[in-house]
């Protein structure tokens, strides 16, 4: 008798717990998909996102910092002292007394940390919420910041022998 | 055979009357123009049914998951998106492993598509919308339906593979056991209705949906049941798909397939798929009838209606449940569906004889 109840109670529970089954599966397919469909659309960003380094290179006195905090050592500068009439400010009034012939970042190596720009200290070196980092070739993620203006400086001063020439990096 | 102007026969003979470019020939050449020219429309259908269902499984699937499934391919919905698929298979290399057996391995996918495609022939679409009246249309679908295991047997076993040979030796068994269980639960509504015949079948089920089959009987009611689980089971659908498992057999007797080989192995199985619900809807569910007295829709209509509910139900299933196991297939099979459908049948006949026929 107990095999019999047996049998038909477990006919039971396999119908039962099958339409119980789908009942969950039937109303998750009336909720709304959560597919977000990416290229056309995106998730909003957090506030500190920490995407792609990006630095206003008017503001940047040359000061190293973010290089020496960087711990893969992505970052390389090179800076040349600036002659006493050539000095310039920031926009909060910091003194610039380099010419920065060459700022670049290699965002192959970056590993995105924010170190650098905790270092910084007029906070001109800032991460973007830039994360589509995919590129053909590596060279198309090594960014140049440097200005035209400093490169020129620069080359004249070395065109006129000027013992302070690039050194520093 | 019941001539009417609705039936295949029945347009073929016009089509021959009336068109000046058939009227010339001798009458075989003429018929067998004709009969060329419908069975490709009849295999065009089954492509477009397996297209649509393929497309209807991934939309299903994608939105119990929470998901959108496609979207891109031809614009709204994604719905080319098998077209996309099935040009792809089209153009992908036609590989045959070295140490395969080639001829039974290239004769395997025709062979199981084969026996889907001419399960077509029976199964009404509305009243006399046939391609032929066969007054043993139920027996035939059955006795055709089992000969894609040979096919399926020949791919396994061809594909030199021992993933593939497990698949094919548990779809075998599979479908040989799950065999018996669906023609028991067939036979009840033979009882009841007093003929093999589909058309007659489905025209003794108008007049609303108390005549269908389905609620004529508490036994026709459980035996409807027990043939939707069972042909689920015929067809290789969740959860009794161990043929495939892909988790244990890569995918089963089919591999060691690709490209176009493949695409007819997929074709039969979602054609099987129309088959089963077709079965159903005109055994239990009163084929074409709508479900009130009045038929206000074409039959077709109302036929293809009920098709894309069960297959929707189907699919829903299918992304329900987990697989069985190969023990708990059999015990499914021969310890409940079984005798099961044995208590069904002597219901019937019970009821049958205690309410004189009705």
């Amino acid at each position: 008798m107990g095999a019999v109840l047996r049998y038909v109670s477990d006919i039971y529970k396999g119908v039962a717990t099958t339409l119980i089954g789908m009942g969950v599966t039937g109303r998750n397919a009336f909720r709304r998909p959560i597919t977000l469909e990416y290229p056309d659309e995106r998730w909003p960003l957090p506030e500190r996102y920490r995407g792609i380094l990006h630095n206003r290179i008017e503001d940047c006195i040359g000061c190293l910092a973010c290089a020496r905090a960087c711990p893969v050592d992505c970052i390389h500068i090179q800076t040349v002292k600036r002659d006493k009439e050539d000095y310039g400010a920031t926009s909060d009034g910091t003194k610039i007394t380099q010419w920065i012939p060459r700022f670049d970042i290699d965002m192959a190596l970056c590993m995105l940390c924010g170190l650098c720009t905790e270092a910084c200290p007029t906070e001109c070196l800032t991460m973007t919420k830039e994360y589509e980092l995919a590129v053909s070739s590596k060279k198309e993620i090594y960014l140049e910041f440097a200005l035209q203006r400093d490169k020129r400086a620069v080359a004249e001063k070395m065109a006129a022998g000027d013992p302070a020439a690039p050194t520093k990096e | 055979m019941v001539g009417s102007r609705w039936e295949l026969k029945g347009w073929v003979d016009g089509l021959i009357r009336e068109s000046p470019l058939l009227q010339g020939m001798p009458p075989e050449v003429s018929y067998l123009l004709a009969m060329v020219f419908f069975s490709l429309v009849a295999v065009g259908w089954m492509a477009i049914l397996a297209l649509v269902f393929v497309w209807l499984e991934r939309k299903v699937s994608a939105r119990i998951q929470s998901r959108l499934g496609p979207v891109y391919v031809g614009g709204k919905f994604g719905w080319a998106q098998t077209l996309a698929d099935a040009l792809k298979l089209l153009m992908k290399e036609d590989l045959i492993p070295a140490a395969a057996d080639r001829l039974l391995f290239t004769l395997a996918p025709p062979l199981v598509f084969l026996a889907t495609m001419l399960t077509f022939v029976a199964i009404p679409f509305g009243r006399g919308l046939v391609i032929a009246n066969l007054d043993i249309g139920i027996f035939f679908i059955l006795a055709i339906s089992s000969l894609g295991v040979i096919g399926i047997i020949m791919g396994g076993w061809a594909s030199d593979n021992k993933w593939s040979l497990y698949g094919a030796m548990r779809a075998a068994g599979q479908i040989v056991s799950y065999e018996i269980p669906v023609a028991l639960s067939l036979i009840g509504v033979v009882m009841y209705t007093g003929t093999l015949n589909l058309v007659q079948i489905g025209q003794a089920q108008a007049g609303g949906i108390w005549h269908w089959n389905l609620f004529r009987s508490p036994f026709l009611l459980a035996a409807g049941v027990v043939y939707f689980v069972a042909a689920l089971a015929e067809a290789d659908r969740t959860p009794f798909d161990l043929p495939e498992a892909e988790s244990e057999l890569v995918s089963g007797f089919h591999t060691e397939y690709s490209g176009m080989k493949f695409a007819f192995f997929f074709l039969a199985e979602y054609s099987n798929l129309f088959v089963i619900s077709a079965v159903a809807t005109v055994m239990f569910l009163g084929a074409w009838n709508s479900f009130l007295p009045w038929q206000i829709l074409p039959g077709p209509v109302w036929f293809l209606m009920k098709v894309f509910f069960l297959v929707v139900v189907i699919m829903w299933l299918r992304w329900t449940l987990p697989r069985l196991r190969v023990d708990q297939l059999m015990r499914v099979c021969w310890k409940v569906l079984i005798p099961i459908s044995f208590i069904l049948l002597i219901g019937v006949g019970v009821q049958m004889w205690v309410f004189r026929g009705r």
